[in-house]
């Protein structure tokens, strides 16, 4: 049995989850793949939910098959294909079969996925998903209405420490802090000292919640220019755009592990952050190299 | 009015200088039939539609050279209004190229010839 | 003003296709002034459909007529005599006005010329950018009047998204300004930020019921 997650948090110096992603299509078997290498080297894995707004095996269908071979899942719930209604339901068919950990986030836009025409829901957004957890939580549904069964989430929640102009973003911070989470978890970050700006923030207003920096590796400059332009949220600094097109032929993929390790190492080491949430999409099974090359295996 | 070429002609530049080609005699096709406007900026969009519907073949709209305008920027505003008659042309499967906006001085006879030649050359190509 | 914009020529031509006599409906209103569907836009179009049709052989007969507004029955029942003689309308007015129209004349055909795309101001000449989202429970006075609803592409009332692009531009479009960095500025000139600040409770979406239905207090 796995430890559960709000432990962790509480007892474990530096957490450590790492990145599922859900398959396309109903062949689970790569999924089981990348759970079975990954339950017992990372505290939690986190899955995602449509990320990118492209469709796939669900969230919650991945966090129960983590449940099943023993590691603890972190179901991500984002607010773009679900109104309240269904949240909630989910929630309540999470929490029943033991999937107890919440990742709170607004869900990317309809317009980067692969289904562009679809209607976005955006009925809530994150801070408001939030305070519904805290509801079910405290024994109600949104309506008011009395629930039969007790639910008990820990929540948690993204950020962006690395946005310009940064000041709204840390408003909503502010907000969801004051909402109430027990860990956050940042978008990718390539700065470590805009992570100890962030960090600084937090605490000030918070000196309980959890801080996982954010880590996706990138494998090369092509992909670094890519995600810039492309992946919402993501700022990659020149500085490593360069040091990724030095890198001789053939061997981007262990200069991107080489990079997000010593970036994990040092997050530890100067005790930047309270851990790190590492997502290497599409390359799960290279996840526990980094995690021998950061010292955390 | 079938298969024929409709000018608009500036008063102040092609106008003049459709008069300087025919006293130096300069050859041009016969079939160009030109309207006088007191500014290329006159002309709308509904006016060259119209010239179509009558069975023009080609459509020149006709003005001063850049800043020369004699009403500021009528000549400007309707290069902007010719580019967009290429678009409403596209659109219904005509080509787009035979309507075109044209520049020239008053003391231009040559170019306003080569301009109606030029018309001439797209409405062949274009196969009418 | 309600914003539209016209539909594709082939579209058009296609619903028109069956039909030797038309009308072409403008409206003097909205989409008059965001060049869809005035006057100007009735003669433009009617002219195109008759070389497209007149370079098919088959030829048609066109019907040109604009109202001051369309979605008003008064002021459709002007141009009864015209729609009597066509076998069809194309309407280059809003939503509202080809329904007005084709409540008025049940027994004829009439079709959407235009997109009504959503209720906005022109930013400058030739462009026009949405502002409200008719939500019915109206929001401004806590956002420095911005509208997230609409202008935040996903409707956020807490804040940003995490997807903000450099410089305070929008996830899905470097074009368009992120809403939130907008009121976020507008809020911090006026003093005012505490207001980014408040929590927003989900919003009530059946502030109006659909469809929507006022009733004057006096009328």
């Amino acid at each position: 049995m796995a430890t559960p997650f709000r432990k962790i948090l509480k007892t474990k110096d530096f957490v450590v989850t790492a990145e599922a992603a859900p398959v396309k299509g109903s062949n689970v078997s790569k999924a089981i793949e990348h759970i079975e290498l990954l339950k017992d080297k990372v505290d939690g894995l986190n899955v995602t939910d449509n990320q990118s707004s492209v469709m796939r095996y669900p969230s919650l269908g991945v966090c129960l098959l983590v449940k099943e071979h023993g590691g603890e899942p972190v179901l991500q719930v984002t607010c773009r294909d679900r109104n309240r209604l269904a949240i909630q339901a989910d929630l309540l068919f999470a929490y029943s079969r033991g999937v107890d950990n919440v990742l709170c986030l607004t869900g990317d836009s309809i317009d980067v996925g692969d289904h562009k025409e679809a209607k976005q829901v955006f009925d809530l957004d994150s801070v408001q998903l939030i305070h519904l957890i805290h509801t079910l939580n405290s024994g109600q549904d949104m309506a008011g209405n009395e629930l039969d069964g007790n639910i008990d989430f820990c929540i948690g929640t993204t950020a962006t420490p690395s946005a310009d102009p940064l000041e709204p973003q840390l408003i909503k911070v502010e907000k969801k802090l004051a909402a109430g989470v027990e860990f956050i978890q940042t978008q990718a970050v390539y700065e470590l000292d805009e992570l100890k700006r962030f960090v600084e923030f937090v605490r000030k207003m918070d000196d309980k919640v959890k801080i996982l920096g954010g880590i996706v590796p990138v494998i090369g400059a092509k992909m670094a220019a890519y995600m810039n332009d492309n992946v919402p949220g993501v700022f990659i600094p020149q500085h490593l755009i360069d040091e990724l097109a030095q890198t001789p032929k053939g061997t981007g993929v262990a200069k991107g592990i080489e990079i997000a390790a010593r970036m994990i190492r040092q997050m530890r080491e100067e005790k930047i952050c309270d851990g790190v949430h590492i997502m290497f999409i599409g390359r799960e099974e290279k996840v526990p190299d980094i995690l021998e090359a950061a010292g955390l295996l | 009015m079938n298969n024929c070429i409709v000018a608009f002609c500036c008063e102040h530049s092609a106008y003049p200088a459709a008069d300087l080609a025919g006293k130096l005699k300069l050859h041009y096709p016969e079939n160009l039939r030109i309207i006088r406007v007191p500014c290329a900026g006159r002309v709308d969009l509904i006016h060259i539609l119209k010239a179509f519907e009558k069975g023009a073949a080609a459509v020149m709209v006709m003005g001063c050279e850049g800043g020369a305008c004699h009403h500021m920027t009528g000549n400007t505003r309707t290069k902007e209004r010719v580019k967009y008659c290429n678009l409403l042309l596209r659109e219904i499967e005509a080509d787009g190229r035979l309507v075109a906006m044209f520049n020239l001085s008053p003391n231009a006879p040559h170019k306003f010839v080569g301009a109606v030649n030029e018309i001439t050359k797209r409405i062949k190509e274009s196969g009418r | 003003m309600i914003i539209a914009e016209r539909k594709p020529m082939d579209e058009i031509k296609r619903m028109l296709a069956p039909y030797k006599k038309v009308l072409v409906a403008g409206c003097g209103t909205c989409v008059t002034v965001c060049w869809a569907g005035g006057e100007k836009e009735v003669a433009i179009l009617a002219s195109q459909l008759r070389l497209a049709r007149s370079a098919e052989h088959n030829e048609i007969s066109i019907f040109e007529a604009s109202v001051e507004r369309q979605c008003e029955r008064e002021m459709v029942a002007e141009i009864k005599d015209k729609v009597t003689e066509v076998e069809a309308v194309i309407s280059l007015a809003c939503g509202a006005g080809v329904q007005t129209m084709s409540e008025m004349f049940e027994d004829k055909p009439v079709f959407p010329g235009v997109n009504t795309t959503f209720i906005g101001m022109p930013e400058k000449e030739g462009l026009w950018v949405e502002m409200c989202g008719a939500c019915g429970d109206c929001f401004l006075d806590r956002t420095g009047g911005i509208c997230p609803i609409v202008r935040c592409a996903k409707g956020l009332l807490n804040g940003p998204c995490g997807g903000t692009r450099k410089g305070g531009k929008c996830e899905i479009d470097p074009d368009k300004d992120c809403a939130w960095v907008l009121i976020y500025r507008r809020l911090e000139k006026q003093g005012r930020l505490d207001l980014m600040r408040n929590y927003y409770a989900p919003k009530n979406y059946r502030a109006v019921k659909r469809p929507g239905r006022i009733q004057a207090a006096k009328a």
